[in-house]
């Protein structure tokens, strides 16, 4: 099935490459998350926990190839999922910045994986009811799967914080760590307003503060403070990164940048 | 950290299963990550559509040393399995 069947009104190239790159800002995240996650497996605390991250993993990989097959085709220049996620360099990358971070301690890749989860709650819903019928498709698979990644990670969060002393000074100071990095979830530019406009995607203004109010709900529950609101310095979605991206992806493309085209 | 949460006894209904069927057990804080946990290391390969989890500790089993007086007795009778009627031709889905 063409691309163009699901998005009629692109004709004009602009709207086309910023419909590429909203599609593929959405798979960075699923992508460059799913990658952390895995870098858990044989470390978690426990057997159970192990598994459970990895599910995630799996998840977030399994939207992030949906969504990068599609991006392909949204480019037309026939990359497929695979050269996107192995053949690109770290500028070329578009993912929230807050999802290259390094897992840190578990408290610290739990507050990560919950800011993110309240956040692809939001948009996944946001974009079920999609002019883009593909894309509406694929949230409504990943929005399933959100639910359960948030009902982990939320509730991990609040056995932390409002567990010993030392769990909710840990989880509180990765709280304070990482929150400078919100400020980039609802930060609309050119490509957001273009969607927006297309109503292919959600204003992230109108989601920002149903993501505040959930975010505040748990915190309270897990007796966490809200960090003071900071500016924002940072532009993972436009390709500018942190020093971590490039470390993570030399690991995750080695095999693909070493033996080009090898298959499994 | 798993030394300290309590076991708990895990159980699956199938899709097309009618009851829950003991599958293994996990470690969990509580009841609530007990069904976490279960659904995380039991369900990954859509084994089921429904999960039950209980406190190893709550389950009362027989003891194996009364194992002779509690099952021993129904050895010989075999009158009791329903193999000693001539079914009739007519009764296809007995």
């Amino acid at each position: 099935m063409s691309a163009r069947a699901h998005a009629p009104s692109e004709r004009d190239p602009a709207q086309q490459a910023a419909h590429f790159r909203h599609v593929l800002r959405l798979a960075d995240t699923s992508l460059v998350l799913g990658q952390r996650l895995g870098e858990w497996v044989g470390h978690a605390p426990a057997l159970e926990e192990d598994l459970g991250l990895a599910n995630l993993a799996l998840d977030l990989i399994g939207q992030a190839r949906l969504l990068l097959t599609y991006a392909g085709e949204l480019e037309g220049r026939g990359r497929d999922e695979d050269a996107l996620a192995f053949l690109r360099d770290a500028p070329e990358f578009v993912n929230l910045t807050l999802a290259e971070q390094p897992n840190g301690d578990f408290g610290h890749t739990i507050v990560r994986q919950w800011l993110i989860d309240a956040w692809q709650l939001e948009i996944y819903q946001g974009l079920l009811g999609s002019a883009d019928s593909r894309l509406g498709a694929i949230a409504a698979k990943a929005l399933k799967e959100t639910r359960y990644h948030h009902r982990f990670s939320s509730g991990w969060l609040i056995r932390l914080g409002d567990g010993t002393r030392e769990s909710h000074d840990r989880v509180q100071a990765a709280l304070d760590c990482l929150w400078r990095f919100s400020a980039e979830l609802f930060c609309a530019d050119e490509v957001d307003e273009r969607m927006q406009a297309a109503a292919i995607a959600p204003a992230l203004a109108e989601l920002a503060p149903r993501w505040s109010a959930r975010i505040d709900e748990d915190l309270a529950a897990a007796t966490l403070t809200r960090p003071a609101a900071q500016p924002y310095p940072w532009h993972g979605r436009r390709g500018v990164h942190t020093e971590h991206l490039g470390h993570m992806l030399a690991e995750m493309q080695h095999l693909q940048r070493t033996y080009p085209g090898v298959r499994w | 950290m798993s030394e300290d949460w309590p076991l708990y006894e895990v159980f699956i209904r199938s899709r097309s299963g009618l009851e829950h069927k003991h599958v293994g057990s996990v470690h969990a804080a509580d009841a609530r990550m007990a069904i976490e946990h279960a659904r995380d290391v039991y369900t990954r390969r859509q084994e089921g559509v429904s999960l039950w989890v209980v406190r190893s500790a709550d389950i009362i089993a027989s003891d194996p040393e009364e194992a002779d007086a509690l099952f021993e007795p129904a050895r010989d009778k075999v009158y009791r399995h329903p193999t000693f009627y001539a079914i009739p031709e007519e009764v296809k889905n007995l």
